[in-house]
């Protein structure tokens, strides 16, 4: 019994559960795709992935379909990259090229890749655009429907995914929006503020509001780190433009996380900007805490130190580590009590 | 669980959960303290996993059980024993793997005996129909998976709580299994790497005993001086040893434990009172403020490092940007405190401090950050190729064998009497985390929470004439303080719930009891006996009432 298919001439195993457009990106195929998303059920919407299988008669979306024993794939051909040009067309017409927020900041959509990859341009002229720009000053998620493609990623991952069911499709056809229902903004609705619908979302049509405006792509460095809140430790990657922290993208190869985020680790990154950061060493002068400079608050406090250990014994001290801040700091303060003062009052705050 | 397994820790990953057939969340609010990781249990839902939620309060998750065991607080422990009952009772639990790899079954039947469901529901309110059927899918799931986090922890019983939990991972053979196990869910991003790192009193790093002489003496030899094998004293204790002045310095790393705290009032007394106190953190905090020297510390954004998250997973930190001012890594404050107390010590970058940990704990000695640059490193990794270990207990505990804790019910620390007839019970929501030092300073999360306020039940708000959004006051034997009134029959009748996450204005932790766990001294956060009263005559309407 055969337990392989072919894509484009190769032989490849089958796997239980894989997609044509899996199995055909696992042997290095290239295969374009708007409306998949790897985590939530394919919608089979923008017929791009399509591909030709021996023995049917149409075309066949490769997001949608498993591939089964001795299928015989064919990923591209002329007609069928002729076929995906004339609906990248399509889709841009509706959708303006021109000063794509998303293109300039955040470097190519998914879209403008693809149509730059296809060399199609846009030939949308002005009120053809469909979609809206709803009112919504929720502070975290700039949407803007004239770019919205309907590929329905966004929806299919805030119900499908995140389960929070904030944001649906509604109306038909061409003036089709996404909504959330019975809310013009995202505050009020079950939105719970992951961010995961800009993540997904293969134009300009939602966007981190936080990060809107501050930089451009060629500026944008991401640096991996894991999220400082909670003991998930979602991974994250810390967006820097010219030495200044501008946003958070998630981290899709993150194992605890796979790319998803809480409103935590996707926008409350940015108390670390925060104008009321210490910026010296303080010490208490005639009662009131006044900045000193780092030689004279160590002095002060290894002076104190000194004293209180000649006289007291190493029980006079207790340090308490912190389970927010990173492992080395947490290793060296019990090493401070252990090796150092000679105590093993050392504890961390939370006993959680 | 250690006493019973040997390690406290989280036993499987967060992505088996996934893939569990069965998952028991039991005192957690796993929607809003751990969104990401209660995405999948939301999965397995999908799946068609079964999830079962004991919690006094309706939340997200009840909202998604196939059953919710709505107990009365600190009653877990009946529960538990009951469900141990049945489980033994029917002859449900994994015979082949109780004989072979635990200790002290025995005992544990003849102690669940007295423990029947209907005994249970009484103390419990949990109908005793559904504490048997609970047990029976929990022992035939084929793999179940038990996850808790601080609503069982937190309490004067805390230990006991688990300890009663872990038996029906023990009777069922779930410790060892995929996508099943005992897993407490750490609350701060940390707590699993402080506790690496040997940040309590009776532990060296890498979890060694400070008892034990062999890991002493590795540690000796690496450090060149003698360490103390008497275990050093716990928080709480040394909030004691202040006030007799015996404790003379105190130094504390970026906590605010001056409003984190239960029954915070004691906590300030004892730092007014310290003669020295020295506070590092990234923000004048109300702990900093009380403080002598204030050490400013850069953003985990800031810095080489690593975090240990909730499954064992040591993560790397990428430094992205700049301190500012003159902020310093935590590490390196600490490096030049010991160089400037006479102890020589030098290393070129915050991997040597890792390295020094890890080549001494066992645990972590194969992970270093050339390793976990891509993927963090779940321990135990005891060699560089070693591939880290996604679930404990598989072959073998850490212990010698896995042993039943037979633990039997106590009332709570301070239940309702006719002075303080209502229940306060403490939790955190999702936008705002701990007491908000950092999430307060978040552009935005300000309109997440647009109430906070005081939960109470409908019935209760009718007996004490009180309306949604009146402004109330709510005192316990300790303190008292005023806001308003949110009416919700989320928690039951007796009970009244508010957030910790508001230190101006609302301080709850000066209401709460810092009757604590005699192992582990986490105070009852969970639970503590108030009175609210309507205010007729408002003194002041605190902010952000
Ligand atoms: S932010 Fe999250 S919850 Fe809100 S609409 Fe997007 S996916 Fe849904
Ligand atoms: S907003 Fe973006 S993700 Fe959502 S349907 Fe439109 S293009 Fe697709
Ligand atoms: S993103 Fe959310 S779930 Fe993930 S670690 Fe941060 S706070 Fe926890
Ligand atoms: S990716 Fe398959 S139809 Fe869109």
């Amino acid at each position: 019994m055969s337990v392989t298919a072919t894509i484009d001439g190769k032989s490849v195993d089958i796997r239980e559960g894989e997609s044509i457009l899996e199995a055909a990106r696992r042997c290095g195929a290239e295969v374009p795709t708007l409306c998949y998303d790897s985590r939530v059920d394919p919608s089979a919407s923008c017929r791009l992935c399509v591909v030709k299988v021996d023995g049917r008669r149409l075309p066949v979306a490769s997001c949608a379909h498993a591939l089964t024993a001795d299928m015989n794939v064919t990923t591209s051909d002329d007609e069928l990259e002729e076929n995906r040009k004339t609906i990248l067309k399509l889709v841009l017409s509706e959708n303006p090229t021109e000063e794509c927020r998303s293109c300039i900041e955040r470097g190519p959509c998914e879209l403008h890749s693809l149509a730059t990859d296809y060399g199609v341009e846009s030939d949308y002229y002005d009120g053809a655009i469909s979609g809206r720009i709803p009112e919504d000053s929720n502070p975290f998620i700039a949407r803007d429907y004239s770019q919205c493609i309907l590929c329905y990623r966004c929806t299919r991952v805030c119900n499908e995914l995140e389960q929070a069911h904030a944001i649906i499709p509604e109306g038909r056809g061409f003036g089709t929006n996404i909504v959330a229902p019975f809310h013009e903004s995202l505050l009020g609705s079950n939105c719970t503020f992951c961010g995961q619908c800009i993540q997904t979302c293969p134009t300009g049509a939602l966007m981190d509001k936080k990060m809107l405006g501050k930089a451009v792509a060629e500026d944008v460095t991401k640096v991996r780190s894991i999220c400082p809140f909670c003991g998930t430790g979602c991974g994250i990657e810390l967006n820097v433009a010219k030495g200044e922290f501008i946003g958070v993208t998630p981290d899709w190869d993150a194992p605890a996380s796979a790319g998803s985020l809480c409103v935590k680790g996707q926008f409350g990154i940015d108390f670390i900007r925060s104008p009321d950061r210490l910026t010296t060493p303080l010490v208490r002068r005639d009662g009131v805490l006044q900045p000193a400079t780092w030689d004279e608050a160590l002095t002060l406090l290894v002076d104190k130190f000194q004293t209180v250990r000649a006289e007291s014994g190493p029980g006079a001290f207790a340090l308490w580590s912190s389970a927010r801040a990173p492992s080395e700091g947490n290793f060296l303060m019990q090493k401070l009590a252990r090796a150092v003062l000679g105590t093993n009052n050392i504890d961390n705050c939370s006993r959680t | 669980m250690a006493v019973m397994v040997g390690r406290g820790a989280m036993t499987n990953s967060i992505a088996e959960l996934e893939n569990a057939k069965l998952i028991f969340a039991t005192g957690t609010n796993t929607t809003e303290t751990h969104p990401v990781l209660a995405l999948r249990v939301k999965r397995a839902v999908a799946r068609g996993a079964k999830l079962i939620v004991a919690d006094p309060r309706r939340i997200e998750l009840t909202g998604l059980a196939d059953r919710w065991l709505r107990l009365r607080i600190g009653t877990d422990i009946p529960l538990y024993n009951a469900m141990a009952h049945v489980i033994i009772k029917e002859g449900l639990y994994n015979k082949e793997y109780v004989e072979r790899r635990t200790e002290g079954i025995e005992e544990l039947a003849d102690f669940v005996k007295g423990y029947t469901p209907q005994v249970a529901e009484k103390i419990s309110g949990v109908p005793a129909e559904d504490i048997i059927a609970t047990a029976r899918e929990y022992a035939t799931a084929g793999n179940a998976a038990i996850i808790y986090t601080l609503g069982i922890t937190e309490h004067s019983c805390g230990v006991h709580n688990v300890q009663s939990l872990a038996n029906l991972g023990l009777l069922c053979g779930y410790f060892g299994m995929e996508s099943a196990g005992v897993n407490p869910l750490r609350g701060q991003n940390n707590v699993q790497g402080a506790g690496d790192a040997g940040c309590t009193p009776n532990y060296l790093p890498g979890y060694q005993r400070i008892s034990n002489r062999e890991a002493r003496e590795a540690w000796e030899r690496e450090w060149g001086v003698p360490i103390d094998p008497n275990p050093g004293k716990t928080k709480i204790s040394i909030l004691d040893e202040i006030m007799e002045d015996k404790v003379r310095c105190v130094y504390i790393m970026g906590e605010n434990t001056a409003v984190s705290d239960a029954n915070v009032l004691k906590t300030r007394a004892a730092l007014d009172r310290v003669e020295f106190l020295v506070v590092q953190d990234m923000f004048l905090t109300d702990t900093a403020k009380m403080a002598d020297i204030v050490l400013p510390a850069a953003a985990f954004a800031e810095v080489d490092g690593t975090f240990s998250n909730t499954e064992r997973r040591v993560q790397l930190l990428n430094k992205a940007v700049e301190p500012p001012g003159e902020a310093r890594a935590d590490w390196e404050i600490f490096l030049d405190i010991i160089n400037r107390m006479g102890y020589p010590l030098h290393y070129n970058h915050a991997s040597e401090v890792w390295d020094e940990q890890a080549r001494n704990s066992p645990i972590l000695a194969g992970i270093n950050y050339d390793r976990i640059r891509m993927q963090g490193i779940q321990w135990p990794c005891p060699t560089t190729d070693h591939p880290g270990t996604p679930y404990l207990h598989k072959e073998e505990f850490f212990s010698e064998k896995g042993y039943f804790q037979p633990v039997p019910h106590v009332d709570l620390a301070e239940p309702p009497d006719a002075e303080y007839p209502l229940i306060l019970t403490t939790g955190r929501r999702r936008p705002t985390y701990h007491t908000g030092t950092q999430t307060g300073r978040v552009d935005g999360f300000e309109l997440l929470v647009p109430r906070e306020g005081l939960e109470v039940h409908p019935d209760d708000a009718d007996a004490l004439g009180i309306a949604d959004g009146d402004l109330v006051e709510i005192s316990s034997r300790r303190g008292s303080l005023q806001l308003n009134a949110i009416i919700t029959d989320k928690s039951p009748e007796g009970v009244v719930f508010m957030t910790f996450h508001f230190p101006e204005g609302v301080l709850t932790n000066i209401l709460t009891t810092d009757a604590h766990d005699p192992v582990t001294e986490t105070a009852e956060f969970k639970a503590c006996a108030v009175k609210v009263a309507k205010v007729t005559e408002p003194e002041e309407i605190p902010a952000s009432g």
